[in-house]
């Protein structure tokens, strides 16, 4: 049986309304070419919840993750975005990617405003310029984001946790109903750690529904609904962060162990990690 | 100078220069953002292949060597995107078998003579025919007008590409546009800069903007600037240096470029004398953050336990105490010349905010 928390998973027997489910996986498998690196993974995040999808390093979350964005192939199962098979959603800046970026480019020069308002690009008409509207949104943007005065800033000269605000802005310039966040904490000091959890606080404030790739909780634990562990390509645990809280013994998502309780799933015999998942993140660019 | 603009071919070598120098730094932005500095370079070497055919079989050697480009450039693009194999080495088979090609089908014209091929490889500004410009001018408007609609997309898609993707920017279909856009930038420049010194056009006077601009819109219209003074200047110099004028236009690039790069060394090193940096500072101020905000000049000042903070890169910079912003003095005309590089685009180059609104003193 599949994992389901008990709170915001919707039960086979109750359809969800349409419109209150953001992301729908069955039984989803992503990977590159032939070997999926996640295999089987069941999951709806709905409309104003806020989810961490945890687990080590090469346990395929960001394999997850790219694989709801349409970066990598899906190889089994199914894809609901907003309702409509993920193939075939056009308006794809509804999904606000923040990548993990631990710099920007810094081969030619561009400004804070400048990145955030390729986000903008989505929204507005091929031939089009951005008008004043969509410079409004990018200046509040960079505003919830706690960098409006520094809007015309070279980024490559701005801290690593500022940059990771950027791209953060640079989502929200694009007006997305779900923030899909990859690592936003990584490579940044514990100072700016908060200040990042509290720009993600004034995003829960306004009700965007929000599912994060970490492999630590940290400073953003506070802000969560609920909890999904990935490991060795699979969901291992998905409930709420008091639940988590009770399981986390069992559930041990520690770096180095593969043990798991009688509860959760048993070790698929299909090898579910291997190099692939590490090549992905080597080929980031 | 007049002289110069009364003989015909002056004349027509000075247009293809001045529209070879506005187009070629305008695509070579996007080139230096992807890190592919050196594609044009390969492009040349497939368009001589092109000139050859041109000249044996008698077409205008400038259409061949266009289709010839574009023809390289598409299947380049679709290399590296497709690209199982080693995408450098498939660059490196097909540029130098575009040049090898290209040689030896020259030899077997009637005009292949090593002074012809010189003309090819480096420039003249003999050869720009009243029916190349046309096309030149042709071309370099529709270079120009693809590259200013397209702006915004080519460089989402340069600066991140798998973002550009996840959100729909359809990434191969840009991606082959500027590739078609480079390899016709190489041939609108073939006659006057020559198809081995090509990618110097494109890529040196933005390596020079990138030394002094803040901005990508500032860096655009730096290396405009910088492109059109080597490309025109160059045409123009080559006459009475009796040079080529490809190489002349490329070392006065270079040379702007060296000139760029001390101006801008002196720059940092006048404004890191002058600038103090608020003591460690993990709080941001902001909107909410509760201390008093004075708008000053081009930027803000917040009053945080009696100092003035100003933010800059990123961090913040000590402005002064509450009521008293401090004078800065010095330096002021080495970041007045050099800095004021983009000021235009955006709402003040930060580095330019302590020295350029010093002087009222009081800030309320």
């Amino acid at each position: 049986m599949l994992m389901s928390a008990p709170r915001t998973s919707p039960d086979a027997g109750l359809p969800a309304a349409a419109s209150d489910v953001v992301i729908d996986l069955r039984r989803a498998s992503f990977g590159y070419g032939e070997r999926p690196t996640v295999t089987d993974a069941t999951l709806t995040v709905r409309r104003g919840e806020i989810v961490a999808v945890v687990g080590p390093n090469g346990s395929g979350k960001s394999t997850l993750m790219k694989g709801i964005l349409g970066l990598n192939e899906r190889t089994d199962g199914t894809l609901t975005l907003f309702g409509v098979p993920g193939d075939e959603l056009r308006d794809r800046a509804r999904l606000g990617y923040v990548p993990q970026r631990h710099t920007l480019s810094t081969s030619v020069r561009a400004t804070a405003e400048e990145i955030v308002s390729t986000g903008r690009l989505p929204r507005i008409g091929w031939l089009g310029r951005l008008r004043a509207t969509d410079r409004q949104i990018v200046a509040r943007s960079l505003d919830v984001v706690g960098l409006a005065d520094r809007a015309a800033t070279e980024v490559s000269t701005l801290s690593g946790g500022q940059q990771r605000r950027v791209l953060i802005a640079r989502a929200l310039a694009g007006q997305p109903d779900v923030l899909i966040m990859d690592e936003p904490t990584a490579g940044v000091d514990a100072a700016n750690q908060h200040v990042l959890a509290d720009v993600l606080e004034r995003l829960v404030e306004r009700g965007v529904t929000m599912v994060i790739v970490t492999h630590e909780l940290g400073a953003l634990e506070r802000l969560l609904t609920r909890i999904v562990v990935v490991d060795g390509g699979r969901i291992r645990f998905d409930g709420t962060p008091e639940r988590y809280a009770a399981q986390r013994g069992a559930v041990h998502h520690d770096h180095d162990s593969h043990h798991h309780d009688d509860e959760l799933r048993p070790h698929p015999s299909g090898v579910t990690v291997g190099p692939l998942d590490v090549r992905h993140d080597g080929r980031r660019r | 100078m007049i002289d110069l603009l009364s003989i015909d071919f002056m004349q027509r070598a000075l247009i293809a220069a001045l529209l070879v120098g506005t187009v070629a730094p305008m695509v070579g932005i996007f080139l230096v953002q992807r890190r592919l500095s050196l594609i044009g370079d390969g492009m040349g070497h497939v368009a001589l292949a092109g000139v050859a055919i041109g000249l044996v079989t008698g077409v205008a050697p400038v259409w061949t060597a266009l289709v010839a480009a574009v023809v390289a450039a598409v299947v380049i693009e679709l290399l590296r995107t497709r690209g199982r194999t080693n995408g450098d080495v498939a660059l490196a088979v097909i540029f130098y078998g575009g040049i090898a090609a290209g040689v030896v089908i020259i030899s077997k014209s009637p005009d292949g003579t090593p002074a012809n091929l010189m003309k090819y490889l480096f420039g003249s500004i003999l050869t720009t025919t009243s029916s190349d410009l046309y096309l030149f001018a042709g071309l370099a408007v529709l270079i120009a007008a693809t590259t200013w609609a397209l702006r915004p997309r080519l460089f989402a898609v340069a600066n991140d590409e798998e973002y550009a993707r996840a959100v729909g920017i359809p990434v191969l279909p840009l991606n082959i546009v500027l590739a078609v856009l480079t390899a016709t930038t190489v041939v609108v420049a073939m006659r006057v800069v020559g198809l081995l010194l090509i990618s110097a056009l494109m890529i040196v006077p933005n390596a020079a903007s990138q030394l002094i601009a803040r901005s990508f819109s500032g860096a655009l219209r730096w290396a405009i600037a910088f492109g059109l003074v080597s490309a025109v200047g160059g045409v123009a110099l080559s006459y009475p240096l009796n040079t080529p004028s490809g190489g002349t236009i490329v070392l006065l690039a270079v040379g702007l470029f060296i000139v760029t790069a001390v101006a801008a060394t002196v720059r940092t090193q006048l404004s890191r004398r002058r600038h103090d940096i608020a003591e460690t500072h993990p709080h941001e101020h902001g909107i909410e953050c509760g201390h008093e905000a004075i708008p000053h000049g081009d930027h803000v000042d917040y009053v945080h336990d009696g100092h003035l903070h100003a933010a800059h890169e990123s961090h913040y910079d000590e402005h002064g105490h509450e009521g008293v912003h401090s004078d800065t003095t010095g330096g002021a005309g080495a970041a007045g010349t050099v800095g004021a590089a983009d000021t235009a685009g955006t709402v003040g180059a930060a580095d330019t905010a302590g020295t350029t609104s010093t002087t009222t003193g009081t800030a309320r």
